[in-house]
Formats: structure tokens, C-alpha cells, sequence
């Protein structure tokens, strides 16, 4: 039974294309069919973190014109050939999605894949009402600091009124990525602590992401995080999150990095 | 620095709201004056003792007939409010105030007729008020961006309020968790109303208009369980248990 997930945050920057990207790799390393789809209109990133915006010749709006058919539209990974882009267009803006054309993409998306994730665009307007407007659950990517954690809560709200399953009466499943996050510095007060946000928004936790270059490192060769450096504690962490989303019991643990792969390689030996 | 600091009265605006009777001409106002006249006639004090306002979304008037018309609804002691449903270019000196009212216009039935035979007493003017519950129960968390506005009672949330949110109760506030956002109780004017909550991070309080912010909230309440009520018009707050 395919899942529709969305990764939405209201604030932008917090990490929800690296984050849609790293989740669905994570996916598709395990077997899972897996397509993510950009929803950011007009600013469109997911297909640069992803290493295919050299091969991008139809994309969203496309489909929903009619101008393309959703496989032509539909942009293999290099790496996983399990996982596969469906990009936003550049040219144009949220207004030309349609709450029709993304119900019916959607629709015939379910019957193909396993997985269905939605990158929000930043925003709770057109573009981001219609990113959650069909998703079965929901990870919300927050980072420790109050502006980030307000507007989760403020698109948690949405995601309990304003999604076709909460309209239905039903509930949409809710996690929240805690993303960005210095262990250090929320010692010193620096940063909210885990335990704040998490009781601020009252929402289970999926994973916590330490801050790290690798994050930027990887988006800039064009790769997620967990296909760039798999052993790298971002990427850890997202894979440790991806399980807990297939309902995989795993204990919760900040993957750390102030040691490097070299410490690790000889720590373990000295095991 | 002076020492002499001038006591001054703080203005006070208060917001409040009125019930007024809407009355919508329909053309031709001609046959709907008589119309008028002839409800009149069965039931007198219909008006009496009643705010009117006059919504003319309904018929297009100029300036003009509009005071023609106001003045003929003061001939039959109908006093006009303010008027609504006109495009404020068409306002005058002389004609009562433009309202804006952001309700759907809801129509209370003029007094039918009576039956010929029937013993004739003033019919009723309203329905009878219907039983409503006097509170509202939120058993799930107040979200950033979202409004609970209940002016009929208390309201109850058993969870948290976030912050930028907003809880409007003509009653008290009980909150079971977390208040961050705005809470404004007895918002009708109820100076008895008061605010309770699990754990106060207010960025507002406020009982009958008086109000304090978060700044103004002592360090010694903050994140501990307290009250909020009015002495006067002073709103006080103190830590519970």
C-alpha cells in the first residue's frame, strides 16, 4: 500500500529538500519503489540535490497541463533504480498547481510506487497546502531555535485541518525531524534542547540530524547525504529516521561526529 | 529628572459589541414601506427599545433618498443605528454612521399576521434564546496561527496553546498545559472572568480589555501554574499551589 509523505516545516531553510532527498534515498537503498516529488514551483532545488537537473525535459505543471505523460515526466536516479524525481517546473509559479492535476498525479503515482514523497516549498500558501493537501503522514523539519519550532506548530495545525485525510475525519501521522542539531551548544542553552521542541509541539519524534558539512558537502556534488557518505552521522541518522518511518522500532540516539571516520576506523580496531 | 510624575488616566478603548436588529429595504421601497406600515400596525413596539441598522445592500438608493428614507423610519420611530451594504462614497453628513459588519446577514422574521379571529397580543419580536452550553472543550493542542473564539462561556484546552495563537472566551480560560499565545478572557465584558493555566509562557493575558504582555508578566509566575484575575482595573497574576 503506497504512503504519500510530505516533509514541510513553514520556515524555509530548515533542511526539507536535503531531508526529502536523504529519507527517499534511504527508502530506495532498502528495495522500496520510491518517488519524490518537487513541489517548489518557480524555485526548484530538489533535482540539484538529487544530481538530475541535467536530465530534467518535462516536470509537474507538464503533467498537470497535459503537455507530458507522468512517466515522461518521471527522472530515474543514476544510483538507486528504485528511486525517481518528479521535478517542479522553473519557469512558472504555485498558481499553476491545481488541487485536480495534483490529486490525479497522485492518484496514479499510488498504483507505481511505495513510497510518495512531497518536498513543501517554504510558505503556507498554494504550494504548500497542496504538497500536504493528499499525504497519509507528515514529517515536519524543525530546527532547535523558536522561529523554526512556531512555524512547525503552525503547519502542524494545518496538517489536522487543512489535508484532504483530516477533512475526512481522519488523522494524518505526524513526525517531527529535528534537524541542524548541536549537542553542544543545546547543552550551553545556546539552542533549544530536544525535550523543549518536542514539548512545544507535542508531536512524536522521527530523528535527530546533527549539524554537519557533510549536508552541504554532499548537495554539492549533487547527492543525498545518505547515498554521498553513508557512514557519515547525518547520514546515520537519516537512515535510523527512514526505518522508524517503515514502523521500525529503533532506539533514539544522536549520531555524533566529533570524531572522524578515521578515529572511528581506529577505534573499532582497538575494540 | 523630575520627581513630579503627572498622574494621568490611561485611555482606555474598549472593543464591544451591540446586537441590533438589520433591516433590509427591498425594492420597490415604496410597497415595502407600506409593507412595513402594515407590520407596524400588528405589533407596535416591534422596534421599540431596539437598535436598527439599515442594510440597503439590497436596493441601490442615492445619497438623498437614503435620508429620505431614514427619515421616514424616524416617522415611524424606527431609529437607525447605521447604515450598511453602501458604498461609503455615497456618505453624507447628515446620515447615520457606515457600519461594517462581517456576518452573513441573518433575518429575524417580522411578527406574521395574526389570524382575524385570533385574540391579538404582540407577538414574541425573537425566538427564544435556545439552550447552548455555556463552555467549549478543546481536548487536542491550540496551534500557532490558530483562534478559538467562544464568547458565549468558558473555554477548557486540555493541551497546550501555542505561541501566536489565540483563545477568546467570554468566560474564564482553563488551560491544562502550556499557555503560550494569547488568552483574552471575559471578552464581553465579564470583569469576573479569569485565566488559569497549567503552566504560564503568555505572550498575553488579558480580562475585560485589561491586559498585561509577556514582558509584564513577573519572572516568578513564568513557567509555573497560575491565575489571572481583575482587582479593579488591575490584572493581577499569582502561582497556584
Amino acid at each position: 500500500m503506497a504512503q504519500v509523505l510530505v516533509v514541510t516545516s513553514g520556515k524555509g531553510g530548515v533542511g526539507k529538500t536535503t531531508s526529502t532527498a536523504a529519507l527517499g534515498a534511504a527508502l530506495a537503498h532498502d528495495g522500496a519503489k520510491v518517488v519524490v516529488i518537487d513541489f517548489d514551483v518557480g524555485l526548484r532545488n530538489l533535482d540539484l540535490v538529487l544530481g538530475a537537473e541535467r536530465r530534467v525535459v518535462f516536470d509537474l505543471i507538464n503533467v498537470i497541463n497535459g503537455v507530458a505523460k507522468l512517466p515522461q515526466a518521471l527522472i530515474r536516479d543514476k544510483r538507486l533504480e528504485t528511486l525517481y524525481l518528479l521535478p517542479a517546473s522553473q519557469t512558472r509559479d504555485k498558481d499553476a498547481l491545481t488541487e485536480d492535476g495534483v490529486a490525479r498525479i497522485i492518484d496514479e503515482l499510488r498504483e507505481k510506487f511505495d513510497w510518495i514523497i512531497c518536498d513543501s516549498p517554504a510558505g503556507i500558501e498554494r504550494g504548500a497546502a497542496l504538497a500536504m493537501r493528499y499525504a497519509d503522514s507528515a514529517v515536519i523539519v524543525t530546527n532547535p531555535e523558536v522561529s523554526s519550532v512556531r512555524d512547525s506548530d503552525r503547519i502542524i495545525g494545518l496538517l489536522d485541518s487543512k489535508t484532504a485525510k483530516a477533512e475526512r475525519g481522519e488523522r494524518i501521522d505526524k513526525h517531527v525531524l529535528i534537524t541542524r542539531y548541536h549537542a553542544s551548544r543545546a547543552a550551553r542553552g545556546e539552542m533549544l534542547s530536544v525535550d523543549d521542541v518536542l514539548e512545544i509541539l507535542s508531536t512524536p519524534l522521527l530523528g535527530i540530524i546533527p549539524e554537519s558539512q557533510e549536508v552541504l558537502r554532499a548537495s554539492n556534488v549533487g547527492s543525498p547525504v545518505t547515498l554521498n557518505n553513508p557512514l557519515s552521522a547525518p547520514a546515520r541518522a537519516y537512515f535510523d529516521a527512514a526505518r522508524r518511518l517503515k514502523g521500525e522500532h529503533v532506539a533514539m540516539v544522536v549520531p555524533s561526529e566529533s570524531r572522524g571516520i578515521l578515529n572511528k576506523l581506529f577505534s573499532r580496531k582497538a575494540a | 529628572m523630575s520627581n513630579a510624575v503627572r498622574q494621568r488616566h490611561s485611555l482606555m478603548f474598549r472593543p464591544r459589541s451591540y446586537t441590533a436588529f438589520a433591516v433590509t429595504p427591498q425594492p420597490p421601497i415604496v410597497d415595502w414601506l407600506s409593507d412595513l406600515d402594515a407590520s407596524l400596525v400588528r405589533s407596535e413596539s416591534f422596534f421599540a427599545g431596539h437598535h436598527v441598522a439599515l442594510d440597503l445592500s439590497a436596493v441601490n438608493l442615492s445619497s438623498n433618498a437614503i435620508g429620505q428614507l431614514v427619515s421616514k423610519l424616524e416617522e415611524r420611530n424606527v431609529r437607525v443605528l447605521g447604515i450598511e451594504g453602501v458604498d461609503p462614497a455615497r456618505w453624507q453628513p447628515g446620515l447615520p454612521p457606515v457600519l461594517r459588519s462581517d456576518r452573513v446577514p441573518r433575518i429575524v422574521e417580522s411578527p406574521r399576521p395574526t389570524e382575524p379571529d385570533a385574540p391579538t397580543h404582540a407577538p414574541d419580536p425573537l425566538p427564544p434564546p435556545k439552550q447552548k452550553p455555556a463552555s467549549l472543550m478543546i481536548e487536542e493542542p491550540v496551534r500557532s496561527g490558530q483562534s478559538v473564539v467562544f464568547l458565549e462561556g468558558d473555554i477548557t484546552i486540555v493541551g497546550s496553546v501555542g505561541s501566536g495563537a489565540e483563545i477568546v472566551a467570554g468566560g474564564s480560560i482553563h488551560v491544562y498545559g502550556a499557555l503560550r499565545g494569547r488568552a483574552l478572557a471575559g471578552a464581553t465584558g465579564n470583569a469576573r472572568a479569569r485565566i488559569f493555566c497549567h503552566r504560564v509562557e503568555a505572550e498575553l493575558l488579558a480580562i475585560d480589555s485589561y491586559y498585561r504582555t509577556a514582558d509584564e508578566i513577573d519572572d516568578s509566575v513564568r513557567c509555573r501554574s497560575a491565575q489571572a484575575w481583575l482587582e479593579g482595573e488591575q490584572l493581577q497574576i499569582s502561582t497556584m499551589n
